[in-house]
């Protein structure tokens, strides 16, 4: 099949590591990948500001670039949500409004595609490490996301996957992590504790963007503990 | 800035970093935990009593006109007087004027959010009446001269020693600092009130339609005896506590207990349908029912956040919210805190004042995965974003959205954003976290991935 | 106009604009149900068993897990030293109660001072009175609690205000669960009720100091069912 694949704006400026291995990965599966140049970023920063004129504005060409693809797979949850759950309502009574439902109905978080549409769990990955997952609460909740890493994961040789005790926000929260600093550095420390709890060497997570968060504050507070996608993981051999 | 976000953002960074604060909530709120969970699995299914409920709110608040006047009908008919207020002054003054007519002095209350919400104890204490909060949480804040830190455990914020303190100073009477002996102080000082007390004072979790009732929720036994004692029984209660039928009680009892307490059930729910009955041998003469509006209906008229009248105030969007465990209930400056209190507190009291709230959010999700009766709490957020943003642009937010826009949409532009970027990393890294830092935001606490020289694009164009 | 009319006529104006149906995510549709949502709780809320002894022996563990003290004695006459061993004990020197085959039979046989609320009674004098002896309506297996009314339990204060309250109740009045005890008390009371029904499930408590548990907060330290 061919994957329209998209990589979102901070993947492809920080995290290229993540989106080459998506690539790689479904096509090892056979599958054609192809990822339109055009579009940047699905609109998500002002949609959650509440500028949804704007919002607009970046995501009508994602939606028209994206609208002959046969399956669009999307390398963040977050981003995923975006427009599989909220481009029908950004769209409600405009004239895209349609397109926008066919789109989503055709998109795929990765890790949802890889295990729900393609069935497949096992990517003959290896990675010799105590790891534990961080679920991305737009994956999580609005998509509804959390069988599906887990399944991957636990097919990764030498992997030791170890859950967090509570599930909870990372705390980046997008432009949140800047117009409420503090109180997302205190939600990112507590995110950061709970995994220190669980004694694991990586944090793993679909959305790149946690890691981001999560990252900035180990590194800044010299804590040993590191994180990765899960692609990455999934690619690792 | 308007000082309402200016005093938000002040106390929330204060609290976010208290990390005693933090460690207190967190103990406080890990024994809740862990019943609710056990609670909930004790359901043969939590996720159909949720829907089920959610669809008896729905037919509540959808047909609210025709449950109120069978409500009040029912009521009238077995001799409760029934008032109607649109506004907490309306509220505030028929209250005085009953207690007025009564001739009160002493009034004793159990707890009623509502209360909280017209600021009713600092008026009638301004006209002289003395009154007494019997909820032992309740009591304790009102001794310290401060609103509820939480809509369900007002007190959660105190340790066992500072409410030690507290009593010995306040009351003189503080053997130690065992809940247990602090408990018993309160119940000896509340017993005498009781026996004395010209009027009891509630609030009301749900008002019955079909049998004309107002159903109390709670543990201490302090509403029952507010409700016995007194002669003159006064309830105070939003109109959109209506369920239409008694049998809904059978789910939204439990269902409130275990979402709020992680208890099957609290102790006592006590449905009331009139004052003392001929025949009866106790309770009060008169019963006064007030109805509030306080701009409930402007809610009920924004049929997109309708739903945010479904809730029964069981504070379990508060438990969760990672945003409310950081800075505490008082931090929000409102009756109602947390998720619920971030949705309706713009509708209550002016969107461009309280945005803010919708602003604090991270829009996780945890609780509107929580809430017993469904309401679409962190996409309400969201709108009541949407709306503030729509009526009142702020100028440099819409235009950095408009040029980000630009770039997002022209490859070229993209990509030099990017180069830009990279370029700059080494000067950004000179000047991390200080007030030359355009990030700094974010860099103060956070460090900033390094941005590789090749970005995926490029990597996909050089491959091809 | 009345504030009343300005109050229902915002409502009405209001609904005039429907609003999507619940987990419908912005569809809006007429809502179509002809019985009520919460119908079927039954089916939703925590399982009970199917026979009376499976029934029995969850209310008695619903019980002690409330800290309540549940006691199915195996006769009638039963109730008399059990009631008496229990004053002894906790040095019971005045009773309050209210008329009532079970509760005039408690209170014969301990023999003491018995205030009852029947006809009116002085509250101070209530508040001294040791325990408070009530019948009830119902049992509720699935909760481990009491329903009473002001008239099935000698009105409203009789069972919170003295320190210890003790229910007598009857092996029939066991019902399932929540569901069962509303439709027992619609059905034994409607249209009309006793002025206050409540569900007592449990001693009094709370938890308003660090979420820890003390029972006693103001209504009674101990509950006591006795099932005969």
């Amino acid at each position: 099949m061919t994957v329209t694949l998209f990589i979102p704006c901070f993947m492809d400026a920080l995290y290229p590591r993540a989106g080459i291995s998506m690539v790689e990965i479904l096509e090892r599966l056979g599958h054609t990948v192809v990822c339109p140049e055009e579009i940047a970023c699905c609109g998500q920063p002002p949609f959650n500001s509440g500028y949804w004129a704007e919002a607009r504005t970046i995501a009508t060409p994602v939606l028209e670039k994206l609208a002959d693809a046969e399956a669009v797979v999307i390398g963040s949850g977050s981003c995923g949500a975006m427009v599989k759950k909220f481009y029908p309502e950004l769209f409600k009574d405009t004239p895209h409004a349609e397109l926008a439902k066919q789109v989503a109905a055709r998109t795929w978080e990765f890790s949802d595609f890889l295990v729900s549409k393609l069935g497949v769990t096992d990517l003959g990955a290896k990675f010799p490490h105590k790891v534990t997952f961080h679920d991305g609460c737009h994956g999580l909740r609005e998509l509804g996301i959390h069988k599906q890493p887990r399944a991957l994961l636990t097919k990764v040789q030498g992997l030791e996957l170890i859950e967090l005790t509570e599930v909870s926000c990372c705390g980046f929260g997008g432009t949140f992590s800047a117009k409420f600093p503090m109180i997302s550095t205190a939600m990112g420390e507590v995110k950061c504790a709970a995994a220190a709890e669980t004694g694991a060497e990586y944090i793993v997570s679909s959305d790149s963007s946690c890691l981001m968060h999560i990252q900035g504050l180990l590194s800044r507070q010299g804590k040993p503990t590191k994180t990765i996608s899960l692609a990455e993981v999934l690619n690792h051999r | 800035m308007s000082t309402f976000v200016s005093d938000f953002k002040t106390r929330a960074t204060e609290k976010a970093g208290d990390l005693r604060h933090r460690s207190v909530i967190r103990t406080a709120l890990r024994s809740y935990e862990i019943v609710r969970d056990k609670r909930k699995a004790a359901f043969q299914s939590w996720e159909s009593a949720r829907q089920a409920a959610a669809e008896t709110k729905w037919e509540a608040i959808n047909h609210l006109d025709k449950h109120l006047v069978a409500l009040t009908s029912k009521l009238e008919a077995r001799g409760t007087k029934v008032h109607w207020a649109s506004t907490g002054a309306q509220a505030r003054e028929i209250i005085a004027q009953i207690l007025r007519d009564k001739k009160a002095r002493s009034i004793i209350k159990s707890k009623a959010m509502t209360s909280e919400e017209i600021h009713l104890n600092h008026a009638l204490e301004k006209e002289g009446f003395t009154v007494v909060e019997s909820d032992l949480g309740e009591f304790i804040v009102q001794l310290r001269h401060e609103p509820p830190y939480h809509i369900v455990f007002p007190s959660m914020h105190l340790t066992r020693g500072e409410i030690k303190d507290l009593f010995q100073k306040e009351l003189g009477d503080a053997p130690s600092d065992s809940p247990e002996e602090l408990t018993m102080v309160a119940r000896r000082v509340m017993r005498q009130k009781y026996l004395t007390a010209d009027v009891g004072f509630t609030g009301g979790n749900f008002a019955i339609a079909e049998t004309g009732m107002i159903s109390i929720t709670e543990n201490e036994g302090n509403a029952r005896l507010t409700a016995a004692l007194p002669k003159t029984m006064v309830t105070l209660m939003g109109i959109e506590k209506v369920l239409p039928r008694f049998s809904d009680l059978a789910l939204f009892l439990p269902m409130l207990a275990t979402a709020g307490a992680g208890q099957p059930m609290t102790c006592y729910n006590t449905m009331y349908s009139g004052p003392r009955q001929p025949g009866e041998c106790d309770g009060p003469e008169e019963w006064h029912v007030i109805l509030l509006d306080n701009r409930r209906t402007e809610l009920l008229a924004d049929a997109e956040q309708r739903d945010s009248l479904h809730c029964i105030r069981c504070g379990a969007c508060l438990n969760v919210c990672p945003i409310f465990r950081n800075v505490g209930g008082h931090t929000y400056g409102t009756t109602y805190s947390g998720p619920v209190g971030a949705v309706i507190t713009p509708h209550l009291r002016g969107l461009q004042d309280w945005k803010h709230l919708s602003n604090a959010s991270s829009l996780c999700g945890a609780c509107t995965e929580a809430c017993p009766v469904k309401i679409d709490l962190h996409h309400h957020l969201l709108q009541n974003r949407r709306n503030a943003s729509a009526s009142e642009p702020a100028f440099f937010e819409r235009l950095a959205y408009q040029i980000f826009g630009l770039v997002a949409n022209e490859p070229v532009f993209w990509s030099l954003a990017k180069k830009l970027g990279w370029l700059t990393q080494p000067l950004q890294r000179a000047v991390k976290g200080s007030a030359l830092d355009p990030a700094k935001a974010w860099t103060k606490t956070r460090d900033l991935p390094p941005q590789p020289r090749e970005s995926f694009k490029d990597w996909w164009r050089n491959r091809k | 106009m009345s504030e009343r009319e300005n109050i229902l006529g915002r409502i009405r104006e209001a609904l005039q604009v429907s609003a999507p149906l619940p987990g419908a995510h912005g569809e809006t549709s007429a809502h179509t149900h002809t019985e009520s949502p919460a119908s079927h709780a039954r089916e939703w809320l925590p399982s009970v068993g199917a026979s009376v002894e499976e029934q029995f022996a969850l209310f008695a563990k619903n019980a002690a897990d409330l800290k309540a003290d549940f006691q199915l004695l195996a006769s009638r006459d039963e109730l008399p030293v059990a009631l008496k061993k229990m004053a002894a004990a906790e040095k019971w020197s005045r009773v309050a109660s209210h008329e009532g085959e079970l509760s005039n039979f408690a209170c014969k046989a301990l023999g003491l001072p018995v205030l009852l609320t029947d006809k009116g009674y002085d509250v101070q004098a209530m508040e001294k009175c040791d325990v408070g002896i009530t019948e009830c309506d119902a049992l509720v297996a699935q909760t481990g609690g009491v329903a009473v009314t002001s008239r099935s339990a000698g009105g409203r204060a009789l069972s919170v205000l003295p320190p210890h309250h003790v229910v007598v109740a009857s092996r029939e009045q066991l019902v399932a669960d929540l569901p069962a005890a509303f439709a027992l008390l619609q059905q034994k009371y409607a249209p009309d009720f006793p002025s206050m029904i409540s569900f007592i499930t449990g001693p009094s408590r709370t938890g308003d100091i660090e979420r820890i548990l003390v029972l006693g907060a103001h209504g009674p330290k101990q509950l006591t069912i006795f099932c005969i």
